[in-house]
């Protein structure tokens, strides 16, 4: 799948670019543009390397196993394939308070951590597992109290009160994830039968 | 408020590992090198879709497709600047807070496209970015309905957003 949305980026892209005389900008991207890509990365790198030191110190402390087991009443429900005193538990809540708190960039490196660990149970199949698709689409609804970003945004631009947008976020939000938690149970049982 | 977080989280993390009697110190290097490993192995989706997603953004189509339909949303009443917004959202986070900039200029931080725009940038991710990253991190190929459902689960939002700034401000 990801292997047609990289092919078909670049297909339209590149076509659609000559065709409108656009090729300039596109040629810039293969020959000047690519060292942006490196600095993304290059940006993640120190966030990654922090985090997983700190979340280190916590799992061989046994704080994780802590949380996994205070938090696992209220993920399980949502994760009925997940072992009830795995690892992941706490990662993937560790990664949805992060991102509650508006601190997207903070909360990948356990939201890749709880990959990981779900893939330990998955037997590194390389087909994704219902409770890794779960996952991600509760993270990609991103369930964000206080959407920093934005606010500062607003606040730049002169908003009288920029933060007058938190209750609909907050509404938006819920809802959302709300429907795609019982969306992914509904695929969930559609897509058992053609597998 | 939120500068306190993070520190009293590493604070409580530090003092939970030396009264368990945990080596913090060669704890926090063996979490470094995990973070090493972990970089190298997630580069090269990182570097293929940033590569194809910037020559989709310069090819200009998303701008061009959201004119093309531009009558359609007047007739609807749905600003049309949120359509690029909504559009680029699952793809780039950058290039949507560009748009999300833009709006908020354009058309006023309080008015309906820039309260509707920031409701959708802070409610909603990077579906794409995050599904490719995330998968490819421990080497799943078959991702099954996962993009769909988290495509589906975006389009949700762009339409509750519309609904709920509709009830609480107009």
């Amino acid at each position: 799948m990801i292997n047609y949305i990289f092919g078909f980026f670049l297909i339209v892209g590149i076509v659609y670019g000559s065709i409108t005389g656009n090729i300039n900008s596109i040629n810039d991207v293969f020959i000047v543009d690519s060292k942006s890509s490196i600095e993304m990365v290059l940006n993640m790198i120190p966030l990654l390397c922090l985090w997983l030191g700190i979340m280190k110190i916590a799992g061989n402390s046994g704080l994780i196993k802590k949380i996994s087991m205070f938090m696992s009443c209220v993920i399980h429900p949502i994760f009925p394939e997940l072992n009830k005193n795995s690892d992941a538990i706490s990662y993937i809540s560790s990664n949805i308070v992060m991102n509650m708190l508006g601190l997207g960039s903070g909360a990948t490196p356990f939201g890749l951590k709880a990959m990981d660990e779900l893939n330990k149970e998955n037997n590194n199949s390389d087909t994704a597992s219902r409770s890794m698709i779960t996952f991600l689409v509760i993270n990609t609804a991103s369930v964000t109290i206080i959407p920093t970003t934005v606010i500062s945004f607003r606040a730049l631009n002169g908003s009288n009160n920029p933060t007058d947008i938190l209750l609909a976020c907050i509404i938006t939000t819920f809802l959302s994830c709300l429907f795609g938690i019982l969306l992914d149970k509904l695929m969930y049982r559609i897509w058992s039968k053609y597998d | 408020m939120t500068n306190f977080i993070i520190p009293f989280i590493v604070l409580f993390v530090i003092i939970y590992g030396l009264k368990n009697r945990v080596n913090i110190y060669d704890s926090f290097l063996e979490g470094v090198n995990e973070g090493l490993s972990l970089i190298l192995k997630i580069f090269p989706t990182m570097f293929a879709m940033t590569i194809s997603i910037n020559v989709l953004l310069k090819s200009n189509i998303i701008n061009d497709v959201v004119n093309l339909f531009s009558n359609f949303f007047n007739y609807i009443g749905y600003p049309k600047e949120l359509v690029s917004l909504g559009i680029m959202r699952p793809i780039s986070g950058s290039s949507s807070l560009i748009i999300l900039n833009n709006i908020l200029n354009s058309c006023g931080v309080d008015s309906l496209a820039g309260r509707v725009g920031s409701v959708l940038q802070g409610s909603t991710d990077t579906t794409i970015y995050i599904i490719s990253l995330y998968f490819s991190s421990v080497g799943i190929k078959k991702i099954r309905y996962s993009l769909l459902v988290g495509l589906l689960t975006d389009f949700a939002a762009i339409v509750i957003s519309f609904f709920v700034i509709k009830i609480l401000f107009y």
